[in-house]
This record gives structure tokens, sequence and C-alpha cells, in this order.
């Protein structure tokens, strides 16, 4: 079936069987290979894309759900030679040993800190009425659907926090 | 994963037709799309409900409030009106899953999501809940995070919901339509079945009926906690959660709403565990006897025997945080 996608400001027409996965569809049909497919159970975050703002598990939902959907991927965040301040700083911070989870804790963290700025409270968060604190109990928190198994999670977690400082700045 | 139609519903009577003619909903999708690429669940066809219209929260009369059963799980938790009035709910919803899925997981969805008991998820093994007359693989096998309450020779099986379980505590009720636009409204203590002799059916749900709300009472006030005692903290379900709203006064107990995650068949809640408490003042003792009458007909099957101790000491250990008679910290 025939499925219209606009995918970091590019329109693209999916036409795929109704069993393909957003991930799938990205990686298989449109050659977006930035994102990655660890699990595709929704247990590792390594397929996380932003859709209409929000992330999600590319691998837990079907393309054809995503009609007229702007979704951004990896390959929409930045490029060599002009990386997010994301990127930069886990590059600075040595967030990640064989990289394989780092696009999907990228396009996480991108909108994690945006949920922040929407003032979204995370199971860490003390006082559900107050705005919410980048503390590294916050990050870990609402960073624990994406997993690292070379467990670069204090680096990550200090990339994540510089990112934010910079960007406030 | 096996081949299936699909279709997009554009009206809530075109979803509960295809629905009655033995389409399956997707909302979320986040647990039946898991449970599909393992082929436990392999559907003909899917009716997408996501475009329809009860995505919205609003207030109802008298105090309450009304759920579309369609608002994602981080939309819900984060509602200023839900933080304020009835934070039990946020803090159920906050503890669960990661924040991709709670992006996608609709309250609907969550409400109808199935056990994670290996078993169920291993197609090669027997199980009542996936293959009726099969039999059971988790008694006597692996059992480490099976129900102690409610389970019956057939399932034993837990409900995975944090979400349910705060709901189940605050008193929700689910509004479904049928097919040719039926409505009815069916508390949530009436709408989980325990699995007797028929564990693949865990609802009240008809043929084609779809939920397309969940409503809250007005709020209760009170201490809202909701523990949640996991093998990792973020990101595992519940091995035993206690949601609790209570009310003091004058140093005693003047109302207690408790209700149970990890230990049942569906969130739990035990109406003389709470008639116990009412009245009285607080105490280690009236505590440990609360876990005592909760507990009075559990039953651990090998692996999960620790959830009798587990359970009764986080709800002693909820009871003196709600009351204010303690720290709080497991005794």
């Amino acid at each position: 079936m025939q499925t219209d996608l606009l995918i970091n400001g590019a329109s693209y027409t999916l036409e795929a069987d109704p069993r393909t996965s957003l991930l799938d569809a990205l990686r298989h049909h449109l050659g977006l290979t930035g994102t990655k497919k660890g699990c595709d159970h929704g247990q590792c975050g390594a397929c996380t894309v932003i859709v209409n703002g929000r992330r999600i598990n590319a691998c837990l939902t079907l393309a054809c759900m995503h009609d007229g959907d702007a979704i951004t991927t990896i390959e929409g965040i930045g490029a060599p030679g002009a990386l997010s301040v994301l990127q930069a700083a886990f590059v600075e911070r040595d967030g990640f040993q064989c990289g394989y989870c780092t696009p999907g804790q990228i396009c996480s963290a991108t909108a994690m800190l945006d949920e922040i700025r929407d003032g979204w409270p995370s199971a860490a968060t003390a006082d559900l009425d107050g705005a919410p604190e980048l503390s590294d109990e916050e990050i870990s928190e609402r960073m624990s659907g994406n997993l690292c198994r070379c467990a670069c999670y204090p680096n990550i977690v200090d990339a994540i926090r510089d990112a934010a400082a910079e960007v406030a700045r | 994963m096996k081949p299936f139609d699909y279709t997009r519903a554009a009206g809530r009577a075109q979803a509960t037709a295809a629905a009655a003619g033995g389409a399956v909903y997707i909302a979320g999708g986040t647990n039946l799309l898991d449970l599909m690429k393992l082929e436990v669940m392999a559907p003909d066809r899917l009716v997408d409900i996501n475009r329809l219209d009860f995505d919205g929260i609003e207030p109802v009369e008298g105090g309450g409030l009304r759920i579309g059963a369609l608002v994602r799980n981080s939309d819900l938790a984060a509602e200023p009106a839900v933080r304020r009035d009835w934070p039990l709910l946020s803090r159920a919803l906050l503890a669960g899953a990661s924040g991709q899925l709670r992006n996608k997981a609709t309250t609907g969805g969550n409400l109808l999501q199935r056990t994670r008991c290996y078993y169920f998820y291993d197609t090669a093994t027997p199980c009542n809940k996936r293959d009726p007359g099969a039999g059971c693989a988790a008694i006597g096998g692996f059992n480490r995070i099976h129900a102690i309450l409610g389970a019956s020779e057939a399932c034993i099986a837990t409900h995975p919901s944090d979400m349910a379980v705060a709901l189940r505590a605050l008193d929700a009720a689910v509004e479904l339509e049928g097919p040719g636009g039926a409505r009815r409204t069916v508390p949530l203590a009436d709408f989980y079945r325990l699995p007797g002799d028929t564990p693949q059916r865990e609802t009240v749900l008809e043929a084609g009926e779809l939920i397309t709300a969940v409503t809250l009472p007005p709020p209760v006030g009170g201490r809202q906690l909701y523990r949640k005692v996991r093998d990792r903290s973020s990101y595992a379900f519940a091995l035993v959660s206690v949601a609790a709203a209570v009310t003091m006064a004058e140093g005693r107990i003047v109302r207690a709403a408790l209700a149970f995650g990890g230990l049942a068949p569906m969130p739990w809640r035990d109406t003389a565990v709470e008639a116990a408490l009412t009245g009285e003042s607080p105490s280690a003792a009236l505590f440990e006897a609360a876990a005592d009458l909760l507990l009075a007909d559990a039953r651990g099957r090998g692996g999960n025997d620790f959830k009798l101790p587990l359970a009764g000491r986080t709800l002693a250990a909820v009871l003196a945080e709600a009351t204010g008679s303690g720290t709080g910290d497991a005794p």
C-alpha cells in the first residue's frame, strides 16, 4: 500500500506491504540506514526516531500508520562538518564505543530535552507540580529506553548535560 | 509476521463494524506489533483507530475527568490536572515503560496489554492463554514473575500494567462503544476477568467493543503514592507494586484506597484490607495485619514465593510513608 512520509523535510512515497515497520521502511525501502535495528522489539531504543516532534521506537510501529507524518531521523539532525550540539557533545565526551546505539541515543536525547523544556515530569521528578531540573538522575531515568551494551552511560549522561547547558547559553 | 489487511478507520462506526467482522484494533501498537512479530498474535485484519476523535482530556460534571482512550501515556502523565488532582495516576504512568513507549502507548491500549509471561511469548511452549487447552508451562517452570493471588491451575500470569493499578485505586470506569453504536460504562473493578478455566478471556469486552474513554471520579485527595519494586530501577515490569491514596485525620486513617500490581492476573484490590485500616491509628502492627489480610489466600509456585514477603513489606512501607508514620523504607 502507498504511504506518504515527510522525512527530514523531504517528501517520500512508500509502496510497501502493510507489515513493513517504520524502521524497515526507512532502512530497506528509503535508504536511510542511519536509524539502527537492535532488538526489533522496542527494548533497546537503537531505532528511535522523532515523529511529529515525539521520540518513538520505529520498530514498533507500522509505516502505513504514519501517512502524512513528519519524521526526523539521525540524517536530519546533523551531518559530518555540521554536527548538532548534542552530536558534538557526544564526540567531546566519548559518549560511545562501537557507536551502534548512538543514532538512537541522539534522536532520543534531542526529543527528551524538548520534553524537559515542556515541563514533562519523569519518575525521577520529586515534585510533580514543579519544573523538572536536568539532574544526572533525571537524564538517566529519561534515557532508560536507550541501551548501550558498551555501557558508555556515564559519558552519555555527561554529553547530554553539556549539550543542555550549551543550548541554554 | 503473518500477512494482514490494514484499514484506517475514518469513524467509530466503521471501526466497530470492522472489529465485529474479526478485525483487531491497533492504536499505539507497541504491544500488539511485538506479539505479531513473534506470531503470538496473528490477526488477519487490523483496523487503525489512531485518527479517531477520542484523544482529549476533559473535565466532567461533578469534578471528575474523562480521558480519551487515544490519549498517549506521556500526555496523560504530564497533564496538569492529573498531576495536581490524581498524582497517583501520573506516578504510575511514569513508572512504566520508556519515554519512547509512553509517547506511543494509549490509555485504552495500556488497559488491554497482554501479560509478559515468558511462556505466553514463547510459541514453542504450551500456554493456555495463547492456545487454550495446551497446558501451562509456567506452573512447574520458571515462575519468578508470576501471580500469587487470583491465579488458577490453567494460568498464573500477571497483568503487566502500572497505569491500570493506579486507575483501580482511583475507582476509574471504562467507556465502551460496540457495533451499532451501543454504549456502556464498566467500572474498572468489573472490567477484568480472573483466568479460571478460560485464561484467554481477560476482560468483559464483547466482540467489536471499543474502549473510547476512561473516566475518573472527583479527586479523593490524601497522600497518593505509587511504589514499584522491580529488578532494575527503570524500564522494567513490576515484581510488586502498590498504589495508595490515604487520607488521615486526627492521627487516624479515615480513608485508604489500595491497589496492587505484579501479584495477580488483574490490578488487585482487596476491600477487606482497606476496611481493616480505616479508623485506625497507624502502627507497624496494623500494617502487618493488613499485609496478612491481603495475603491470606496467596500462594507461591516456587520461583515467586519471594513475592509474599515482598508484597507485605512493600505494603507496610507504603502505608508508613502515606500515613506519615515512618520513613517509608521497607522494614
